[in-house]
């Protein structure tokens, strides 16, 4: 039959909202959209993981996510998702997702809780002592001989940033650089 | 990419080269198959027959590493059959420049190569220039040291039968593809190519991206509806962290980080901002001054001025290259005491990742910010290990997921789309934009009460986002975008445009040089205008129907959604395929219609204003002939670093200016075969987001590695077997899949079997296998380090135990 997967989609389509027109309970209509997602509310979203950038609705029942599925006003994806978007609400309900600061001491087995506070404050102590301690002010140039002012920070880097938010990349290259760090790369050098 | 998703389906001939979308964009078929529907061609070039491959109209299988050879035979094809779409070539490409007499190329190597040092010097490549400074040209292109001769020269060595026996495609096939492809030539045709990690991922990756656009420039196929050079790229925000910088080399909108001998502001300036002689050249880049000085604002607000070259001095000035392989190779020594991962995990993803995991043992701190354990963060805990031995202290800190905050992501078609807050995070976890916010404010109150090395950079910095709990999003996103720091009257040809001291920067053409403007990204101006957070934007309307969604979120630059699409019509502005037209020039309004134009100037033919099409580049015209790279002008075959097969274009094995590590072999007798990497659907990047998904784990729970049936038959493989994959760097371990999507390749008349095996799996999660990243070398691209996954040598037995 020379029917395209586009056709049988818009036929399925169709016929879904045929049945769904007729008003008569059953099956097909129990999980009606418009039924399904009665009285929560919906947030538009894009998808986390690859670059298509697909559009996605988060719907919200008392501060709790209850449905993720596709956005079907999204000119891309058009409502459809590939099995990792539509796995999304297994990263919003998750038991295996990290909820606690975790701190690992020098030669532990183990990690332990330790609250925001103390690990920032800690954080901030280490980088500060790294940067004193290993930051360069002036570096020879073996090709003229030269001494240059170079400013960094030689002890630390920073990695990462293609799973951050654009304003969040932004803050991160703007601390970076200000720390001194040269040594600033990401997932795009992979 | 120089186009976006939706315009796929535009699009006469699809090539597939170094990508498999069906499995890792598989939204993007929609809109593959909706050109195909329409007619289009599929093409799929891959080692393995992918399912993008089981899509499309013609399938080739390539050796892994061989794509210059095979997309510069695609060259000499379209060159020696006269396939070219001629006139675009003439007016917009460099193929009508003349070449320095100096200009040699003999056995594999460019002249000016200096042996010791392993380098080239790129003047001996220059351009010849008269006596008015630009570059000589001949529209007739005959000169023999023209760009088009030179090139056909350089090419004429890429015969169908000496690329096929060294990608070892059958010549029927090969064929096929050339004349299908190549057949977009032409002005009523669109042809698009499509690349991802299979292309980059090489040492002479920078190469194989410019042969395809090289390709796609001889037929007229960049600026077009349904054309360009498009990378699929693989995270969701991997655009948009490029965008912002966060790589060694860079600062916010792909201005260069200072070197060390850009001394000043003024030497900056004078290294990074390209000229030119030709008033016909839009010459882009010439606005660097006002970029740095206006991300110098955004940095140091009022304490940037300019009798202080705007704090210039407080950023870090790089010597040499401080790549993530260099990195590494520096924490492997002991020479680093902390590293922050932001949602990174140097432990599977980069290669070599054995040494990767010793060299995390060699900090005196980690700081990891994830949404789960990932290997990175229990690395001192990791099978084999005794943590009493590592001194390491890891901070683990949860991080918010992205529907528990508000911001912003670039997708591969450069929208930036918002995203927004739909719960609370889970338990304790916080959003980046908090965690990076507090790491700043406790450093610079550490620096603010004790002494410390020069604290200005961090005392001084411009840090306003509001007293709430978090930062602002909007506010920073106000930032980026830009703002005027005075009351500014600008005179914009006919129009007078007066700014108050605190308007948002309408576009980045009003960005300033004398701190009287603030955009910490010039290449986001536009995107928050007084008109509001542009990004948000939700309009369905497509008036062209070319699916540019002009009002659908907001894509850089100003909103521009077909790249270089001056070039998509002739020199009068009339476009040169009438049926899909981005952008044509209304004489009698005399103003451009259609997308947003790649700058307001007229047609190219307007004597007095008109401009060149490549306005990124000083020279305004498309390079199939390059400057500045560290390999040459030109794409040349060379051999990746583990190969079963010999050079057979030249005496140059690999690429004459990468320098081959220790731990790299190509001797076959231990490891016979071919080992790639590669991704698949249920799965992503280094399986931190996905192997703790139950249903992802469910689809996909184990690490495997795929084989053809004839090495399966030869090794005594049953399907489901463990097996052991080993290479000069280590072992691996996996269950063997037997499939005939995989099939050995013809090297000089020899069979050589590929291994294939995903790179998503590691120790931590609830999925766990071993990482294949173990297996792969250390070498990367001559001009951007991105290491050799694709290609490598290993060996395979049965038995699960590790060497």
């Amino acid at each position: 039959m020379g029917m395209s997967r586009r056709q049988f989609l818009q036929g399925g389509a169709l016929a879904a909202a045929g049945v769904a027109l007729s008003g008569k309970p059953g099956e097909a209509s129990a999980d009606a959209p418009v039924t399904r997602i009665k009285g929560l509310k919906a947030s538009t979203t894009i998808c986390p993981f690859c670059a298509v950038g697909c559009g996605l609705l988060v719907h919200t029942k008392n501060g709790k996510v209850v449905n993720i599925e596709g956005d079907p006003q999204h000119p891309i994806n058009q409502g459809a998702l590939c099995s990792k978007g539509s796995s999304m609400y297994q990263i919003a309900v998750n038991d295996k997702r990290l909820q606690k600061v975790m701190y690992r001491a020098p030669g532990s087995d183990r990690f332990e809780e330790k609250s925001w506070d103390w690990a920032l404050d800690k954080i901030s102590m280490r980088m500060k002592e790294t940067r004193d301690k290993t930051f360069k002010v002036n570096e020879l140039n073996k090709k003229d001989n030269k001494e240059y002012v170079v400013n960094r920070t030689e002890g630390m880097a920073f990695f990462g940033g293609a799973g951050l938010d654009n304003e969040e990349c932004y803050l991160w290259a703007k601390f970076a650089r200000a720390m001194g760090v040269s040594q600033l790369e990401h997932q795009a050098r992979l | 990419m120089t186009n976006h998703w939706i315009d796929l389906k535009n699009s006469d001939a699809i090539l597939i080269i170094g990508c498999n979308p069906a499995e890792n964009h598989p939204i993007s078929f929609k809109w593959i198959e909706e050109a195909m529907d329409k007619g289009a061609k599929l093409i799929v070039v891959d080692p393995r027959y992918t399912r993008s491959a089981s899509k499309s109209d013609i399938y080739a299988q390539i050796r892994p590493g061989t794509d210059i050879a095979f997309l510069g035979g695609m060259i000499n094809y379209a060159l020696q059959n006269n396939l070219i779409h001629e006139e675009y070539v003439r007016d917009y490409t460099n193929a009508t420049f003349l070449i320095s007499e100096k200009f040699d190329f003999q056995d594999g190597l460019f002249c000016s190569f200096d042996d010791q040092e392993k380098t080239y010097d790129a003047k001996s490549w220059a351009y010849e220039t008269g006596p008015d400074g630009k570059p000589k040209r001949d529209l007739s292109m005959k000169n023999p040291r023209s760009v088009l001769q030179l090139m056909k020269k350089h090419f004429s060595r890429y015969n169908v039968d000496m690329v096929c026996s060294i990608t070892g495609t059958n010549k029927e096939d090969y064929i096929k593809v050339a004349q299908a492809f190549c057949a977009t030539g032409r002005a009523d045709k669109a042809g698009t190519l499509l690349y991802a990690m299979g292309i980059t991922q090489s040492t002479h990756g920078t190469q194989n991206v410019r042969a395809t656009a090289m390709l796609q420039m001889l037929l007229g196929n960049i600026g077009i509806a349904g054309g360009g050079v498009n990378a699929l790229r693989g995270e969701s925000n991997v655009q948009g962290s490029t965008d912002y910088g966060l790589l060694f080399h860079l600062l916010p909108g792909y201005l260069k980080s200072p070197e060390f001998d850009n001394v000043d502001l003024k030497a900056y300036i004078e290294k990074w901002t390209p000229v030119t002689k030709d008033s016909k050249s839009a010459n882009w880049w010439g606005n660097t001054p006002k970029y740095i000085t206006s991300l110098l604002k955004a940095w140091y607000g009022d304490n940037a001025t300019a009798a202080n070259d705007f704090c210039y001095s407080y950023l870090p000035k790089r010597m040499g290259s401080f790549s993530y392989s260099k990195i590494m190779e520096k924490m492997l020594k002991g020479d680093l005491e902390g590293l922050v991962c932001m949602g990174m995990n140097p432990a599977v993803g980069g290669p070599d990742s054995g040494n990767a995991r010793v060299a995390l043992s060699k900090l005196k701190w980690l700081v990891t910010v994830d949404l789960w354990e990932t290997e990175t963060s229990i690395f001192w805990k990791r099978p084999g290990v005794n943590p009493k031995d590592i001194q390491t202290e890891v901070f683990m800190l949860p991080a918010a997921s992205s529907i528990e905050k508000e911001g912003s992501i670039s997708n591969s078609g450069r929208w930036a789309q918002w995203r927004y807050k739909a719960v609370e995070p889970v338990g304790k976890s916080m959003s980046d934009l908090w965690i990076i916010d507090q790491f700043f404010k406790r450093v610079r109150n550490l620096y603010t009460k004790e002494k410390g090395a020069f604290p200005e950079p961090i005392t001084k910095l411009a840090w306003n986002y509001g007293n709430g709990h978090e930062p602002d999003v909007h506010l920073v996103a106000k930032e980026i975008n830009g703002y005027f720091t005075k009351d500014t009257t600008i005179v914009d040809k006919d129009k007078t445009l007066e700014f108050k001291k605190g308007d948002q920067v309408p576009m980045f053409k009003y960005l300033q040089a004398d701190g009287s403007t603030v955009s910490g990204n010039w290449l986001y101006c536009a995107s928050y205008t007084k008109d509001g957070n542009q990004m948000a934007r939700r309009d369905q309307s497509d008036p062209t129907g070319l699916g540019m969604f002009p009002k659908w979120s907001w894509c850089w630059p100003v909103n521009r959604r077909v790249l270089y699409n001056r070039a998509s019509v002739n020199m009068a502005g009339e476009p040169l395929n009438p049926k899909k037209v981005v952008i044509a020039w209304d004489a009698l309004e005399k103003k451009w219609k259609g997308d947003v134009p790649d700058g307001p100037w007229p047609p190219m033919k307007d004597d007095k204003e008109g401009k060149y099409p490549f306005i990124m580049l000083p020279e305004g015209h498309g390079r199939l002939y390059a400057l500045d790279l560290k390999d040459g002008p030109f794409p040349e075959h060379y051999e990746p670093m583990e190969s079963p097969a010999r050079n057979l274009l030249s005496k140059t094995q690999n690429s004459p200016v990468v320098k081959v590590p220790k731990n790299v072999s190509s001797n076959l007798s231990k490891f016979p075969f071919i080992g790639t990497t590669y991704r698949m659907t249920e799965h992503w990047q280094t399986g931190g987001m996905t192997r703790s998904v139950p249903w992802l784990v469910e689809l996909v729970p184990d690490m495997f590695v795929e084989i053809s049936e004839s090495l399966a038959k030869q090794k005594g493989f049953q399907k489901g077997d463990k097996v052991k994959v080993t290479t000069e760097r280590g072992s691996i371990e996996a269950v063997v899949l037997i499939t005939s999507r995989l099939k050995p390749f013809n090297v000089e008349g020899k069979m050589i079997e590929q291994v294939g095996m995903p790179w998503h799996f590691g120790y931590a999660g609830t999925a766990k296998g071993d990482s294949a990243n173990m297996l792969t070398p250390s070498v990367g691209c001559a001009n951007t380090s991105i290491p050799e996954f694709k290609a490598f040598l290993c060996n395979i037995e049965k038995g699960g135990s590790k060497a």
